[in-house]
């Protein structure tokens, strides 16, 4: 019972009061939203610690039991050490060698803005820009040909909706391209028009419905009439 | 001795043109008139705003020169120059609104005082300065007679966000009237959601096939609406998933979603009656990288072949990588997000899409509680209230009457 009205009351409180916040533009209005920023980006660090846990169980588990892929968990655990070296080994060395032989580590409080280690020239910052980056520009031209074949499916004028479709495509890929004004000077205008109006128009609709569903939803959490991002809740089945 | 002599001549001769024009310029220079201080409106304290009339001396190369000091005998050093032509009120509708007189009025924020014209650093303004104005063609000075002075403070009310108070209100009335309608009356019309009306097909077809259902929360956090609504239909989802004793696989983007999610799937396997068939391990965490993330989903989707896969929340680029990865190994899918830029992407690869606001339907959809039915009745009359709005709004502005479209200007 407890377990669930306490998150409840917590929603109501903060909630309404950050609807309230919004109006109120003084210093205390401010100092309450930076500290709940502060708290959020905080506890989204601790619970990297949740994630990195969840990360390890998940692959540790799938090599122990063979599941298929298995020997990506196995690759995924080599990158994942090597990353923690490249990045703390650096830091380890220059601490040590700071410390004076002869003397006590005064200085580790200096070991912690080094353990970040990506700095330009860093094991770690090598890592990114030849592995990291290289690995995310390949995801990301993929979608170049994900394009290709999604539009080929939806261009398939089987009926009225996806001809529109075709036919707006067209348009708009002519009108970008030198081509289209080559084969009629219309093109490009027609595309503007189209980017412009009938574009605009349906993004509209749809952002004014988000902003409407937006505050309803809201309205739901903060009344606690939506609670099934706590788990569960009184929904018939 | 000739060549002084013309020089003298020559030199008398500008002269004489010279001062005619030195004398016009000082004659056109004007004190500004109806010079005040005050504690700028709206802001949080921290600034003063000072005003004065446009002055008749207004041209290219006129400045005024505002000049502020901590008490009334000074020091006065000098904190900004404003060109005649430029800063006016009309330039700062959040604090002095729309009136067309703000055009004839000039206005300065200062936020920092100054040590010396120079200083990067001014120090902020917290109690009572005072300050004086002059203006200045470049040749001479014409001070403003009088010094004024003003406290900064915190407002308690943004008054630029009167009419969003306003609507917002009018809005949340409406919702809380039908919800509280729904209460004496549970038997509400909501029109059907195909995308939502598959769900149930889509878990027995995994069922069937003895495949997972792969669900995925989207890329933002736990503080983003669109994943708080993904996670409480996911909820739904997993109570039917334990109903047919089927399995749900939900890789996390955020660790905290993963946390939430762990918890809302276990709870749904409770109420079902099967909390022994609740997996933690099925709901795990991959990455906070945007493509290794999509990466990781499409190894998914390839090596365990899901039979649905549901795609709830805001997503990115990488929507389309994720969902035509689903369509090469003939999935089910079903997405749902309210990102305007991915919802095509999700419309040419998915069977069924929740197109924004029935994101946020889909959980009180699914649950057919009477008190959330009421609020997606309230949202759709007050949907009924903008496009009243935009009709008015049309008609006013086609008459040429801007009155009525400043009522829903926001600053």
């Amino acid at each position: 019972m407890i377990k669930r009205q306490i998150p409840l009351i917590i929603a109501f409180i903060l909630g309404f009061w950050f609807i309230i916040q919004f109006f109120i533009p003084n210093q205390f209005s401010q100092d309450t939203l930076i500290g709940v920023n502060k708290w959020t980006v905080m506890i989204s660090g601790i619970s990297m610690l949740l994630g990195i846990y969840s990360l390890i169980h998940f692959h540790y588990t799938s090599i122990k039991r063979g599941a298929p892929g298995w020997g990506f968990s196995v690759v995924l655990f080599a990158a994942f050490f090597l990353a923690i070296t490249a990045g703390f080994l650096p830091s380890i060395v220059l601490w040590f060698k700071d410390v004076p032989k002869d003397g006590p580590p005064v200085k580790w409080l200096g070991f912690l803005p080094l353990i970040t280690g990506l700095n330009e020239g860093s094991p770690l910052f090598w890592i990114f820009l030849n592995a990291m980056s290289p690995f995310m520009a390949t995801m990301f031209s993929l979608i170049g040909f994900f394009i290709a074949s999604a539009a080929f499916r939806a261009f398939r004028a089987r009926s009225i909706e996806a001809t529109l479709l075709l036919i707006s495509a067209l348009i708009i890929m002519l009108g970008q391209i030198p081509l289209g004004q080559m084969l009629w000077q219309g093109i490009p205008d027609t595309m503007v028009w189209i980017f412009n109006v009938p574009t605009t128009a349906a993004k509209r609709a749809i952002l004014f419905g988000i902003a409407m569903g937006t505050i309803a939803f809201s309205l739901r959490i903060i009344f606690g009439i939506e609670r099934g991002y706590l788990g569960g809740g009184k929904d018939k089945k | 001795m000739h060549k002084a002599r013309t020089l003298i001549i020559l030199l008398s001769a500008l002269l004489l043109v010279a001062i005619p024009v030195v004398a016009q310029d000082k004659a056109q220079l004007t004190p500004p008139e109806g010079f005040t201080a005050f504690d700028t409106p709206n802001d949080i304290g921290n600034s003063i705003s000072l005003v004065w009339r446009a002055s008749a001396s207004n041209q290219e190369g006129v400045n005024y020169i505002v000049y502020a000091a901590p008490s009334e005998t000074g020091p006065w050093i000098e904190q900004t120059r404003v060109l005649s032509t430029l800063g006016y009120k009309s330039d700062a509708p959040q604090y002095f609104g729309l009136a067309k007189e703000n055009e004839s009025w000039h206005f300065c924020e200062i936020t920092g005082i100054k040590k010396d014209i120079n200083d990067e650093n001014p120090l902020p303004v917290t109690a009572t300065t005072y300050f004086k104005l002059s203006v200045s063609n470049g040749i001479d000075i014409i001070e403003f007679p009088g010094i004024v002075s003003a406290a900064p403070a915190g407002n308690w009310f943004d008054t630029s966000k009167l009419n969003v108070l306003i609507f917002v209100s009018i809005f949340s009335i409406l919702i809380l009237y039908f919800i509280s309608l729904a209460r004496k009356n549970p038997n509400l019309f909501i029109r059907h959601i195909p995308g939502l009306d598959a769900i149930e097909e889509t878990i027995g077809r995994a069922t069937e096939m003895g495949r997972p259902i792969l669900y995925l929360n989207g890329l933002l956090d736990m503080s983003s609406l669109s994943t708080i609504a993904s996670t409480s239909i996911l909820g739904k989802v997993a109570r039917k998933v334990a109903n047919y004793d089927s399995q749900i696989m939900v890789p996390c983007y955020d660790p905290i979603v993963m946390s939430v999610c762990q918890e809302v799937v276990k709870e749904s396997y409770a109420e079902a009656g099967r909390p022994d068939a609740f997996k933690e391990d099925n709901i795990f965490f991959i990455t906070n990288d945007q493509f290794a993330y999509a990466a990781a989903v499409d190894g998914i989707i390839m090596r365990h072949k899901p039979a649905a896969n549901l795609f709830m929340g805001y997503y990115y680029a990488e929507s389309l990588l994720i969902a035509e990865t689903g369509v090469a190994t003939g999935a089910m899918q079903i997405a749902g997000t309210d990102a305007i830029t991915q919802l095509p992407f999700f419309i040419t690869t998915c069977d069924y899409t929740l197109m924004g606001e029935e994101l946020y339907a889909a959980s009180a959809y699914l649950s057919r509680e009477p008190l959330q039915l009421g609020s997606l009745k309230g949202q759709d009359y007050s949907k009924g209230f903008i496009i009243l709005v935009l009709i008015i709004g049309t008609i006013a502005s086609t008459a040429g009457s801007a009155f009525f479209i400043n009522l829903f200007r926001t600053f």
